[in-house]
Parts: C-alpha cells; structure tokens; sequence
C-alpha cells in the first residue's frame, strides 16, 4: 500500500467523519477493507484509493469510511462506571426532575446499540420507580450500518453475552436460529439515528445524561474542542457527561467539569464552549 | 487475591482461562473432571469455579449439583463455560445453582464482566 493510497483513505475518514486514522491504526486498514474490495473485485488498496479520488463513487465511499470506523463496543462496558452512573447520578437527577418527571439521555456514538439498551434495560427493571416518568433515550452513530444493527436489535451469542448477566440476557432476549433478539419492551425504550458528532446537535438543550465514550480518542484536538461545544449544546444546564475511560475534559472544555460527586463524570458548567470552539 | 479453579477437560481450554484469569490477578487452579474438581473443593475451596459441561468421568451438572447439595463452610461462585449454547441448557443450569454463564467462544472483557457480576472481580 503507498502512503498516497493511506492518505487518501485517512483523508476521506477525517473529512466525513473528523475521526483520524493515526499511526496506531493504519496496520488495520487493509484488513479492514479487505471485504469490500473483495465484493467489488478491487484488486489493491491502492486502485481502491484510485477510485476514491475525485467522489465519482459517493457509495464505495461511504461503505469504505464505514469499514474504517471502530465498532468495538459492548452491554455496562466499565461496569463501575456505569453503575455510578445509573445509581447515584441517575438518582441525584430523578430528585431534580421529579416536578416534570422526563429525562432525556443521549449515547453519542452508540455504534450497535448495546450502551444504549443496557441504559433501557435498567430503566425496565425499574418499572414501579419510573412508573410515570417519561425517559427518552437516544443513540446516535456516524456510521449507518452501525445504526441500522442497532435498531434491529439483533446481537450475535458472542456480542450478547458481552458485559450482559445471564440473568439479563434470559430476560431481555429471545434466542432464534443464530441471533439473539432484543426484546420489544426494551426496543421501545431507544430511538436511533446516523448523526455526526461534528454536525450541530440533534435536539439542542435537552439532554439531562450524555453518554459519549471511547469516540473522543479518534478525533484531533481541534476536533475534539468542536464535538465538545456540540455536546455543550445538546446538554440541559445541568447535565451529566460520561466519556470514556482515559478521556477527560480537562484542557479541552471549559463548558464541563469534573462532577464533584461522581468521579470520572462530568457536569455542564454554564460557561461556554464557544472561545475552545472557535479555535476550531 | 482470588482463586478461580478451572475445571475442563481440555488442556487448550485450561491453558487458555489461565492465561486469561492470571492478568485478571486471579490464583488459579486446574482440574480435568467434576470429581477431580471436588477434590479440589474439598481441599480448598477456590472463590469461583469456571466449569465446562461435557467431561468424562464427572460433567458439570453433576458436580453442580453435588456442590450445591455438600454441607461445606462457603460454596463458590459458579460461573458455567460451555459450548452448550441453548437456552435450555442455560436456563438448567441457572436452576442447578450456576451464578453465571459463558458462552464459548468467549473473550477477556466477557469473562472479566462476568466475574464482576459474581462479585469475585
């Protein structure tokens, strides 16, 4: 593969998507790709780059910024974590929306759907504490694959049984010839759509939980300070932000900061994101 | 530190969750058979026992369930590791007293998250 070739499919993954393709993953690229040159008999990366150049295959384009992507993600990943965030947080903003009973929870860049659902599972084992209560959760993802497995519902018994109890999987999922299907209750509970963290927004001001995890580590700086404004601008006043292990918002952001109360979760601050954005 | 015992037939297997449960800081322990792994369990009781179902001499229903049945002091963690895949499967083991249960082929984050649920990780 030539560096041409390698600059050009980085460049087309950062200009659709603001993820970079750094050093640590370009071994991966061919045998990410690898499927789709197949299906379309491309013998080399770098006819492939070839074809990409001037957009004249706005499909092959978009199947091969799919394959780029990291889809890597799986039900409580960092159950500790997770469990702050569903137990004290979670609780901490039931007592501050218990007037209008709604909360709003965004997983931005939710790949397959499974951070999203393991939130909606919780929620339905609560039943009786949200009975009443409105709780919206949304999944987003740059990547429409992702997106479309996602709503689908269907995980393989190698990906259900990641991070998911037993006793969770019995109950939430139904077995059929080679999947395993989520259940109709807990689908109800998530809406997904493709979205790019880089665009404005979906719902601006109305999220009260933002999950955003392992999606930071792919962007630049000057990127990363973007998609924190954006999610500055999804976020309720007082929202809660959880990003991945190994992120943080310190030296990024001044429009979140560490929640005094839960370690490694941040709160919006009130201030703005707008001075990180413009360096952008 | 935690002690897992490993009980499969398969020396692959065995090497494998060892290797697995080593950089889970785990002590571990292995057996090739239900009965050997009751020796085991007499001799000293691991905090978790990862069990395969299909062995010669003693499968792991069997030792479940005398495990379960045993007046010891402390009784495991038991978290079944298996190719059996069912949900029937499943659900007999959970009713004979299994904490948790692997589907093989498996990974570290699946085995990590499943000794967390248990408690032992």
């Amino acid at each position: 593969m030539s560096d041409s070739a390698t600059r050009i499919l980085a460049g087309l993954l950062e200009a659709r998507t603001g993820q970079q393709l750094g050093l640590s993953r370009r071994w991966r690229i061919e045998t990410a790709l690898q499927p789709l040159m197949r299906e379309r008999s491309i013998a080399s990366l770098d006819q492939l780059a070839g074809s990409l150049v001037g957009g004249r295959e706005p499909a092959l384009a978009e199947k091969a910024v799919e394959a780029l992507l990291n889809n890597e993600t799986f039900f409580y990943r960092d159950r500790p974590a997770f469990d702050l965030l569903l137990g004290p947080v979670l609780s901490r903003l039931e007592r501050a929306r218990a007037g209008e009973k709604r909360i709003a929870i965004w997983c931005a860049g939710c790949s397959t759907g499974q951070e999203a659902y393991s939130i909606a599972m919780r929620i339905a084992e609560q039943k009786a504490r949200w009975a009443g209560w409105t709780i919206d959760i949304l999944g987003s993802d740059v990547s429409r694959a992702a997106i479309e497995r996602a709503s689908s519902g269907h995980y393989s018994q190698f990906e259900v049984q990641r991070g998911l109890s037993v006793l969770q999987m019995m109950r939430w999922f139904a077995q059929q010839p080679g999947t395993w299907r989520i259940s109709s209750e807990i689908q109800r509970l998530v809406r997904f759509r493709v979205h790019s963290l880089i665009e404005p927004p979906p719902e601006p001001g109305r999220f009260d939980l933002i999950l955003c995890r392992n999606v930071m580590l792919y962007f630049a700086e000057p990127t990363r300070r973007l998609v924190f404004s954006r999610l500055a601008e999804a976020a309720a006043e007082d929202a809660v932000l959880m990003l991945g292990a190994g992120e943080t918002v310190i030296g990024q952001t001044e429009a979140f900061a560490p929640d005094p109360e839960a370690r490694g979760l941040y709160v919006r601050t009130g201030k703005s994101a707008a001075r990180f954005a413009a360096a952008s | 530190m935690k002690s897992c015992l490993v009980v499969d037939d398969s020396k692959v297997i065995r090497k494998v969750a060892r290797h697995i449960l080593e950089t889970l800081h785990f002590v571990v322990d292995e057996a090739e058979d239900g009965r050997e792994a009751l020796s085991r369990c007499e001799a000293n009781m691991p905090d978790v026992v990862l069990l395969d179902w299909n062995m010669p001499v003693m499968g792991g229903m069997e030792f479940l369930r005398t495990l379960r049945r045993a007046d010891y002091e402390t009784q495991p963690k038991v978290v079944f590791c298996t190719t059996e895949n069912d949900a029937a499967h499943i659900r007999a083991a959970i009713d004979a007293g299994a904490d948790e249960y692997v589907m093989k082929p498996f990974d570290r984050d699946t085995l990590e998250s499943k000794l967390q649920i248990v408690g032992v990780a």
